[in-house]
Order: structure tokens, then sequence, then C-alpha cells
């Protein structure tokens, strides 16, 4: 019998690491080809510079970045899964383990104690927790690390319904024009619409899981993501908001239902180190990682 | 678009020869501060005492590193790449009339009172690619010292390296009035008034 708690906090270890280290393949990938296709040596320069380090980090193991982000967890939780609350515990040892191991940058600050050393908040909100009840006897785990530069640049507003859909895009692109060179670009753009002024930033910040160039299934809002995608880019932000190369890597959108009375649109935007790792842990403590 | 190899301190007639555009690399004393750094430092020189450091003609490097203490006591250098310049903005023209660094390196760019600054008491800025930790760690070659770190923590205090080609650091600000960020930020505001026109 495996010991499941421990396989829970040596599989969250393992996907802090791996978060920090290495990007998902497809956005390596993205990255790769909107360097080749830069022209201008800004451009170029700034593009090269960000692919030789991305290769650095996955060949000697090492953060990508040096703000290895304040560390949020994705996490389902199966009815017949044999830990329930206690996950959120081992969670916490698994952070203090990569803070000190990996090593993640100490980024959790009280505001009268000041920073805690060791990426745990001492008020219970830090690591946030995304919990999901689901059927089953399997656990999901999703960290997403999100660096504070590219925090600082996140949006929400509550427009108008009569705006509409217009009203969605056009506050997306106001975002993402004040964002300009202050966050690391390439960007990949998520944005919430509808829930609440709390949901719909949830949705948007869920949204950035979701692989590049997967589009939504409402075909509807597929053609809302490319459109973005499109129009985006247009804006000449460029790499490092140099105005050349690729100024967002992709858009994606996510929809709740709304109060009659609000229009609630939430826009979280990352930086190029678009930093997420996923693994399924089933009740014998067999691990799965997602593909990365 | 012209390279220039630098060596700390940074003479003040070298810089005029150096324009927006242009790719710098650094050899020689670049210092981390952030916020907290910076506003202690200014607070220090108010009080007309000296920070623990000589900021003059080296590198001022925006920076939040993550450092790893080895068994003897010395420390390694982690990841180490530039952090946001804009939060600095509001001190940094203070900061340049006080200290006189050569260059400042960071990412994001600096604004008006920035490169008023850099104009009238001749600094530059680096615009080091962001995020870019590794890059930039490989360039340290050795971490001098530290100062405030039981008071600011590993990420907001001064770390002292001594780096061999630093860069590349392309110059956004120079001491002739230039601001490449700026004048892409105004570019992208236009072209955000023309798809917000066009917008249907
Ligand atoms: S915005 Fe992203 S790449 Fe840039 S410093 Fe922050 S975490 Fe790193």
């Amino acid at each position: 019998m495996k010991d499941i708690a421990q396989v829970v906090e040596d599989t969250s270890f393992e996907l802090l690491k791996v978060a920090a280290t290495k990007l998902p393949s497809e956005v390596k990938e993205t990255l790769v080809k909107g360097k080749n296709e830069t022209k201008g040596s800004l451009g170029k320069a700034q593009m090269s510079a960000i692919v030789e380090n991305v290769e650095l980090a996955e060949t000697n193991i090492k953060p990508m970045c040096q703000d290895t982000g304040l560390v949020a967890f994705f996490v389902k939780i199966g009815d017949k899964f044999p830990l329930r609350s206690e996950v959120k515990e081992i969670l916490k040892k698994a952070t203090e383990r990569a803070t000190k191991n990996v090593p993640l940058r100490p980024n959790a600050v009280d505001m009268f104690e000041g920073n805690t050393k060791t990426n745990i908040g001492l008020r219970g909100y830090v690591p946030w927790f995304y919990f999901d009840l689901v059927e089953g006897d399997k656990l999901e785990i999703i960290a997403m690390p999100k660096g504070g530069g590219s925090s600082n640049v996140g949006k929400m507003k509550m427009i108008p319904p009569g705006k509409g859909i217009k009203g969605v895009k056009e506050f997306v692109v106001e975002a993402l024009a004040a964002a300009g060179p202050l966050a690391c670009p390439p960007y990949t753009v998520g944005v919430g619409v509808g829930g609440g002024e709390d949901m719909c930033m949830n949705l948007a910040k869920k949204a950035l899981l979701r692989p590049l160039y997967h589009y939504h299934e409402d075909e509807r809002i597929a053609a809302i993501e490319k459109e973005l995608l499109q129009t985006l880019n247009q804006l000449e932000i460029g790499a490092m908001g140099l105005g050349e190369g690729p100024s967002v890597l992709d858009v994606h959108m996510e929809f709740a239902a709304r109060h009659p009375a609000s229009l609630p649109v939430g826009v979280v935007i990352s930086c190029w180190a678009l930093r997420h790792a996923g693994a399924t842990i089933d009740k014998d403590g067999n691990v799965e990682y997602h593909p990365h | 678009m012209a390279e220039f190899h630098l060596t700390t301190p940074i003479p003040p007639e070298k810089l005029e020869e150096i324009k927006v555009g242009d790719i710098v690399y650094i050899t020689g004393i670049v210092i981390t501060a952030r916020d907290e750094a910076h506003l202690k430092a200014l607070e220090l020189h108010e009080e007309g005492k000296k920070p623990p450091v000589d900021f003059k003609g080296n590198g001022l490097f925006h920076c939040g590193p993550v450092m790893k203490k080895n068994e003897d006591g010395s420390w390694t250098v982690v990841a180490a790449g530039p952090t946001t310049s804009a939060r600095m903005e509001i001190f940094q023209d203070k900061f340049i009339k006080a200290f006189h660094p050569g260059i400042i390196i960071g990412k994001g760019g600096m604004m008006e009172r920035t490169a008023k600054a850099c104009q009238e008491e001749k600094c530059i800025y680096g615009y080091f690619t962001g995020g870019a930790a590794l890059l930039a760690a490989d360039r340290i070659k050795e971490v001098k010292d530290v100062f405030w770190l039981e008071e600011l923590g590993m990420p907001e205090c001064l770390w002292v390296y001594q780096v061999e080609n630093f860069g590349p650091l392309t110059v956004t600000i120079d001491v002739h009035g230039g601001n490449l960020t700026e004048d892409s930020k105004k570019n992208i505001m236009k072209n955000k008034e023309k798809i917000l026109e066009e917008m249907k």
C-alpha cells in the first residue's frame, strides 16, 4: 500500500518544479515560431533571448524566471478519493518544500509581518486553491504559479450590459493597450465574461489553462477568440513592448451566465512565461502526469 | 544600431556616444535594488548618511533574484532577471540625482521623469529581456556582497554582483532625451484608437 498523502505531496512538489522550469511544449513551440517570424533587429534580439532562456531553464532544471510567482492550485477531488480536506495541508507542505528545494522565490508577503519566506500566507489564503468536487476516485492537481508583473496588468470592469459583446471586445483591447510593454510580452490572454465581479476573474485565469490554439467548443465564442487574437496583434505591442514581433500568442474566453443588470468582464494576462503543470492520481496512488 | 561593451564605472563621456536602439554589454559592478531598497537608500540620503555601497557609474539593476546559500556561507545566483521598472518611476529621478548610477537595468522601460533625470545627470536605461533570469545569472560571475538581507528579504535587498558581458541590453533611454518604450507606447495608443473606431 502506498502512502497516499506522500504520493500527493511528492507529485505536487514535482508539478511546482516542472511548472517553474519547463514551459508546456506548445507554448515553447509558439515562441520559437514567433522568433523565426520576427522581422526587425529589436524584436529578434528579444525573442532570441526568451527562447535561449527557456532552453537554459529546461536543460539545467532551473526556474525560467526569477519571479516564480504566487502559487495557485486547481484541484478536483473525486468523491471516492481517499483524501479530502487533508489535501490542502499537503499542498502547502509541497509548496514549502518546493520553495526550499527547486528553489522558488519566497513571494508571499504579509501586510504586517513581511515576507513569510515560505510562499505560504499567514492568513490561510496563499497558496490559493480552486477546489472542485467531482465524481470518481481520482484527484487532479494543476499547479499554476503566476508572476507579479503579469498579474499587475490584469483588469476587471462591470460594463453596461447594453454595450454587449462589442463592449467586451473594447475592454479587452483597452486592457492590452494599457499593459503595453509592462508585463513581458508576447502575452497570452484569458477573458472571463459573466458570473459576477469575482467569478469573471476566476474564469479568465482558468481560460489560460486551455492549451494554445484550442478554441472554445461553442463556435460563436471561438470566432470571437480568433477575432480578438488578430485585433490585439494590430496593437503592435511586440516582443517586450518594443513594437516588433508577436504581441499576443493566443486569446481564450470563458462565459458564465450573468445577472440581467450586469456584464462583468475579467481580463487576466500572462507573460511569455505561461506556466502550469498537472497530474492525476488514482485511489491507489498511481500518478499520471498530463502531457506537458 | 551600434553595439557597445562598457566597463564600470562608466564615464559620462562614453554615455554620450550611445543612442536608443543600441545594444550594450556591461562588465564590472551591478547592484540590485527594487522598491524598498530605493526608499531606504533615499531615506539615508535625506538624513545625510550613505548607503553601504557606491552606485556611482555602476549598474543599478531592478531585480529581485532567487539566491541559494552554499554550505560555506557564500551565495549562488539561481535566477536574476529584471523586474518591472515602472514601479520605480516615482523616485528614480531622485535616486539618479543622489547616487549617479551609470546605467539602470530593468524591464518595461521608464517614463518622462526618469528620462529627464537621465538627460540631466548622464545616465542611460538598458532593457534586459524580461524574465530572462538564467541568461542574466549566466553572466554574473561573482556575488561580491549583500546588504539589508535580514531587514528587506531576498528579493528586495541589495546584491552586489561582479558581471561579465552582462546583456544584451537594449538602450531605451539615452542621455539625449530619447525614450524608445514611450515611443512604442504612443504607437500602441494610436493603434488602439484606430481599432476601437473600426470595431463592430
Ligand atoms: S512578467 Fe512573467 S516573465 Fe516577466 S518577470 Fe514577471 S513572471 Fe517573469
